[in-house]
């Protein structure tokens, strides 16, 4: 048998020792972009610890929590976006795709149409310099009631700067493709339009899930109406669903608009808290929704229910 | 002796029968899972026991269901925990549909899991945050995630998040030092008894852990470690391959999508998690799974959604506990075996050729 030969089949022998695991770390595939980056601290909405903390005494007074606080801040500071092609799946890409959503349901929302986030498909994204960054993104729509799916692309600038501000959305979207929640709408909007009998709820959905018959449109309303506020607080750091619409009671039509103070509890996913919202919505068939006197409530952590044992 | 036992059986078998049967799509105040518990021990005291295996901080025992065929020896675990988060009640619905169907699954004479039931047992925790899940049930608190331990020097609110205060990585990122912080990760690592539960309970067996299960919601997401992105486990892409395998076999249940990947990619940061501490401790195999949905009902998913939630959840962690068992013990993993095979074939081809020159040679 020739050297060469032996010198392959020890190598043969060799490798099929080999079992299991690969020994040593494995860095996840790369994504495709510039520079290598390091994942950005999910920051707390700034709205929450300011309004949360109202009611609570936690005197910053101390060195070391002011420490604390600055090493919270410098990891923000330093962090590298992302820009350059972005995996769909991973979050950058599903936070910009959501303000799509929010911004989306301001536009065409009603108690019969409430757009979730189905797929992203593409996105890219772009520093801006001062001005900011801005994602491009195709992505897949749904309505949460009828199902029917929509693809669109959509641009969401996040203002750069101190002052900061909403993130800015432009999309392909030409409107609902279906037209006949006009007739569920009106009907809707003709039970309604009455000062007698002013609707109220609350809870919806109820701790169960459920929501009391005929009161769906109303969740609905309410979910497209916090959109309202979720788009101008979202930003890259932040992905809000609506969690709960605590109570919703009617106003007096006025202008031609049926009117509803909300009291809402919002989502936010990377901070994991529950955020309280009071708004006013206001909808017709012709006008859709619009939502005004929106006010952060703080966090109440006094109170607490007597506890059960 | 005999009438004593003769009757301790009929007054187990009238127990079984007066027994509501439990609903297993609506949800159950914590009472009512302790009960049904009893139940399932009282039903199949064969392969069925109890553990307890810490405190809460309001002093409520913590417990497990073990399952699986008693066979004297130390036997492989996978391990499932539910309720970590007090707020994601299709998770200990989760629990309690997984222990019912493998409990019928095994009963099937013959079937997979039965011979499974031999080689390994099963680890549920159906409720984890014991204290977070009753107070969840109180009016006007059900959206609260954390344990219920009191705030400590100036901090007056109560919980930590016991997700986040694990001893892997803990308080580097993704976490709060504010107490009153949905993720406020605790005073130290392991600070909460219900997070020290599980790691001093385990810590003794963790050699012969196959597989690591924590169950949460919503999100429709199955995340491999690490959640520090600085880390990265040794066999991510092993991970990668069966969190996707599952990820695909629940598609096919309803058509719901699940996304998967490790927090850092597709959620976001954090540290002290539970699946992290279980891949740090050497357990092969650590899976979070988030639940349905997607944000429309978000944590209050309708009790209509629960058991197609469960049967696609119950379809991708088979996926894996097959596939971990497969690995262990019936010889090797897929890719360990093709790597035989190929080697056994160009061994074959090289002898072969080496016979043919060493013919010609001579």
């Amino acid at each position: 048998m020739s050297p060469a030969l032996m010198r392959v089949l020890w190598v043969v022998v060799l490798l099929s020792a080999v079992r299991g695991a690969p020994l040593g770390t494995v860095t996840p595939p790369p994504v495709i972009l510039e520079p290598v980056p390091s994942v950005p601290v999910p920051s707390e909405p700034v709205r929450v610890d300011s309004g949360a903390d109202q009611n609570i005494s936690i005197p910053i007074h101390t060195e070391q929590q002011q420490q604390q606080q600055q090493q919270q801040q410098v990891a923000l500071d330093v962090d590298v976006m992302l820009t350059g092609e972005l995996n769909p799946n991973h979050y950058p890409a599903r936070r910009a795709a959501q303000v799509v959503l929010h911004h989306l349901n301001t536009r065409y929302g009603s108690p019969y149409w409430w757009g979730a986030l189905r797929q992203v498909h593409k996105a890219t994204a772009e520093a801006l310099g001062d001005s900011g960054r801005k994602y491009s993104l195709e992505v897949t729509l749904q309505d949460q009631i009828s199902g029917t799916k929509e693809t669109c692309t959509a641009e969401v600038v996040f203002p750069g700067g101190p002052a900061g501000g909403p993130p800015q959305v432009t999309t392909s979207y030409e409107g609902k493709s279906e037209i006949n929640t006009q007739a569920q709408e009106e009907a809707l909007y003709n039970q309604y339009n009455t000062s007698q009998n002013l609707l109220s709820g609350h809870n919806l959905p109820d701790s169960y899930g459920h929501v009391a018959p005929g009161m769906e449109p109303f969740w609905h309303l309410g979910g497209v109406a916090s959109s309202f506020v979720m788009l101008k607080e979202s930003s890259e750091n932040t992905l809000y669903n609506m969690a709960q619409v605590v109570s919703v009671t009617q106003l007096a039509t006025e202008n031609n608009q049926l009117r509803f103070n909300y009291d809402v509890l919002l989502h936010e996913m990377v901070s994991q808290e529950i955020i309280h919202w009071k708004l006013l919505a206001s909808w017709s068939p012709q006008e859709g929704v619009k939502a005004s006197q929106m006010e952060l409530l703080p966090k109440c952590h006094h109170c607490e229910p007597p506890q059960e044992h | 002796m005999m009438l004593a036992s003769l009757v301790g059986m009929l007054l187990l078998q009238m127990g079984a029968a007066t027994r509501a049967i439990h609903d297993y799509n609506v949800y159950h105040p914590y009472t009512e899972i302790d009960s049904w518990m009893t139940g399932i021990l009282i039903d199949n005291p064969d392969i069925v026991s109890i553990e307890r295996y810490g405190q809460t901080y309001e002093k409520r025992d913590i417990n497990l269901l073990r399952i699986g065929e008693r066979t004297g020896a130390m036997k492989k675990v996978v391990w499932m925990d539910c309720g970590i988060h007090a707020r994601e009640w299709i998770s200990p619905a989760f629990c309690q549909y997984f222990i019912k169907q493998i409990l019928q699954e095994y009963r099937v004479h013959g079937s997979r899991m039965a011979a499974m039931m031999k080689e390994m047992d099963f680890y549920v925790t159906p409720v984890l945050n014991v204290d977070g899940y009753i107070y969840s049930w109180l009016n006007g608190t059900r959206l609260w995630r954390k344990n219920r331990s009191p705030g400590t020097g100036s901090c007056s609110c109560y919980g930590t998040d016991l997700n986040r205060n694990f001893n892997v990585t803990w308080g580097t990122i993704g976490v709060s030092t504010n107490c009153c912080s949905e993720t406020y990760g605790g005073t130290a690592a392991l600070s909460s008894p219900e997070a020290a539960s599980v790691t001093r309970y385990l810590e003794q067996r963790k050699a012969d852990v196959l597989l690591f299960l924590t169950i949460h919601s919503y999100g429709q997401l199955i995340l491999v470690p690490y959640g520090n992105p600085n880390l990265t486990a040794p066999n991510y892409g092993q991970l990668m391959k069966v969190g996707l395998a599952a990820a695909a076999e629940m598609k096919k249940v309803h058509g719901m999508s699940y996304r998967v990947g490790t927090s850092p990619d597709i959620l976001y940061p954090n540290s002290g998690s539970s699946r992290d501490w279980a891949r740090l401790a050497g357990i092969p195999y650590s899976f979070t799974f988030e639940l349905r949905d997607n944000g429309s009902f978000g944590f209050e998913l309708p009790e209509d959604q629960i058991q197609p939630a469960c049967e696609e959840a119950y379809s991708g962690a088979m996926h894996i506990i097959n596939h971990v068992h497969r690995e262990q013990f019936n010889g090797s993993s897929s890719t360990a075996a093709a790597v035989s095979v190929a080697t056994a074939s160009l061994l074959g081809a090289l002898l072969a050729t080496c016979v043919t020159v060493a013919n010609n040679a001579f």
